[in-house]
């Protein structure tokens, strides 16, 4: 009986310590599925060293998450080198099977091996060799299956991408970096004061942020592999609302010094700031295009807040929403063809997703609280925040709205989630 | 640390005004002490006689108030609040605004950041911009009646130092609010 009590003592000890300086974990739902689902069989990998990740199980979760696989049944373990049961294989349904092996070199990192095998053809798709530090496996797991996402469907997957997103626990304010998944959350900065609006640099080595820890908004660039922080925009007034470049230069931001919110660019190492949008209204979130000659951004000069274009050489804007009186927080998609912005409707803040050739719109989500869409790099998902019942949440939504990946973090306030890029 | 530095500033400020008295003056160095002493019978220094008088008056303190947490005193008001969607200063904080230009207009030392804020509901990044209308309303009230722009500055916190955290229309309509920050 005290032996019990002692159990449930240290469990609940364990949860304390686990819980209370970061965000411990996130539980994961997904809803929906692909159009086609892809039937796969994912094998144990083989191995004799003791591992803090589960391989397999990391890159299973990768592809059914996607909502673009679903898994058949496999063999408990299989390496790289032994042949499938491929006639046991098609009998249970898979199209594909992979197998690897994980063992640990001298230098004591560890040499991960896959191969992916056609059932119906009994032929190899791909085989690999990845190596990587401990700390690195579960990297190693999502690159893996970002290769099989490759290759079976043809797009390039997200797996091995991060997110970046905001939570305040207590008095404190925290910028987390994490997995695509929510998982491996490492804390970048910690804050008595609010920190809104990170924004990842094109090669994910640097984030911009805005940070009130000088009780007013002021635009940082923080190095993650370093912590390495440096002011990019504190002139007077407020500062705000960084987007990067696409070559990383330079970072569009929104700053208040002469009287109005307006638009300016930075050097993002910090420097002078060169004025691009003149209005008398708001004029605030911008957003570069891929080219990174236009800016995508947020003006209420018409009256109500919409979503307007401009060219960075300077020009007209032009304006591109029209329905409803409130479509903030426009997002470009990496190939340029289309937004995602927040759109008041009824009274709810919706995610909105617009065709920027057909000019055709459609409704990505449906709670309305939401904030903060981004695209995944690929972009085939979109990532906002939301609140449900008193609850923060950070959705996934594939951007043909089929698949909702949605990641709780329990009673914790989380929000400003963004996508980061692909990994170098 | 401003606190430590307020009261560096409070007893250099006394040292000076004593400094401007003749200490051989006896009335004037004993003037405070005087009335209890004098009850007494006897100087300070022989309070050991057997018999003495034993009652001792009360010493009442007088504070010269803080102008800026006094509450008869408008400086003591520094918070100016907006109708919903509006961003312009209400007659009824005429007087506030009036009291703080004077204060900022007779200590030129003085600098003041004047922080926006809003409602929780929309884009954090709108409602920074909407929160700096307020801000920037107050800081031209103040300089239409001539502060100078160099100890002026409009800031915004947007949501994000919410003074009520309810999601009801009392808490919003608190929220929706400008403040004076002194430096």
């Amino acid at each position: 009986m005290s032996n019990r009590i002692q159990h449930i003592l240290a469990a609940f000890l364990a949860t304390l310590i686990l819980s209370s300086p970061a965000l411990a974990q996130f539980r994961i739902d997904v809803t929906g599925v692909g159009a086609n689902q892809y039937p796969i069989s994912v094998a144990g990998f083989k191995t004799d060293a003791r591992l803090p990740v589960d391989i397999a199980a990391v890159i299973k979760n990768d592809l059914t998450r996607s909502g673009s696989f679903k898994l058949t049944e496999a063999p408990t373990t299989m390496s790289e080198n032994e042949t499938p049961n491929f006639s046991e294989l098609k009998a249970k349904g898979a199209d594909a099977i992979i197998g690897g092996s994980i063992s640990k070199l001298a230098d004591g990192r560890y040499d991960v091996r896959y191969r992916l095998s056609d059932v119906a053809k009994q032929t190899e798709i791909v085989a690999e060799s990845v190596v990587a530090s401990e700390g690195d496996l579960r990297f190693a797991a999502h690159r893996i299956a970002d290769a099989i996402f490759l290759k079976l469907t043809g797009e390039r997957g997200i797996f091995a991408t991060r997110i970046a997103f905001v939570s305040k626990q207590g008095s404190r304010f925290r910028l987390n970096i994490a997995d695509w998944d929510g998982d491996n959350i490492q804390v970048a900065l910690t804050s008595p004061e609010p920190i809104i609006s990170p924004a990842w640099s094109p090669d994910g080595g640097r984030i911009a942020y805005v940070s009130f820890e000088s009780k007013k908004p002021t635009v940082y660039v923080h190095s993650l592999g370093t912590g390495q922080r440096a002011v990019a925009a504190n002139f007077k007034g407020s500062n705000s609302a960084p987007a990067w470049s696409p070559d990383g230069q330079t970072l569009a931001v929104t700053l208040t010094r002469d009287g109005g919110s307006q638009l300016y660019l930075v050097p993002a190492g910090g420097g002078e700031a060169r004025r691009i949008s003149m209005s008398q209204g708001i004029d605030t979130e911008p957003n570069f295009s891929p080219d990174g000659r236009s800016i995508y951004f947020t003006s209420d000069r018409g009256g109500s807040p919409q979503i307007y274009k401009l060219s960075v050489s300077g020009g007209e804007s032009t304006r591109l929403s029209f329905s409803g009186n409130y479509n903030v927080s426009p997002r470009v998609s990496p190939d340029g063809t289309k937004l995602a912005y927040l759109s008041r409707r009824n009274g709810k803040y919706l995610v909105v997703m617009r065709d920027l050739g057909s000019n055709s719109e459609a409704l990505l989500s449906e709670n309305g609280t939401e904030e903060s869409p981004s695209f995944a790099p690929n972009g085939k998902w979109v990532l906002y925040a939301t609140n449900l019942v008193g609850r923060d949440y950070l959705i996934s939504a594939s951007t043909d709205g089929r698949v909702k990946q949605r990641l709780s973090a329990g009673p914790v306030d989380i929000r400003e989630p963004t996508w980061g890029p692909f990994p170098r | 640390m401003k606190k430590i530095a307020i009261i560096i500033a409070l007893v250099a400020g006394l040292a000076a005004c004593s400094s401007g008295v003749k200490l051989n003056d006896p009335d004037i160095v004993l003037g405070t002490r005087k009335a209890p002493i004098e009850n007494r019978g006897d100087t300070a220094n022989s309070s050991a006689v057997p018999g003495g008088n034993t009652t001792q008056s009360a010493v009442p303190t007088v504070n010269v108030p803080d102008p800026m947490n006094d509450p008869a005193n408008p400086l003591s008001k520094r918070s100016v609040y907006f109708d919903y969607d509006s961003f312009s200063v209400k007659d009824e904080f005429k007087t506030v605004v009036e009291a703080h230009a004077k204060y900022l207009n007779t200590n030129k030392s003085r600098k003041v950041i004047i922080q926006g804020n809003t409602d929780e509901r929309g884009s954090r990044e709108y409602n920074l911009a909407l929160g700096q209308k307020r801000a920037e309303a107050v800081r031209r009230a103040l300089a239409a009646l001539g502060v100078p722009d160099a100890q002026l500055e409009a800031v915004s916190l947007g949501e994000e130092k919410p003074k009520s955290t309810g999601s009801d229309d009392a808490s919003f309509a608190e929220n929706r609010r400008a403040d004076l920050v002194y430096q």
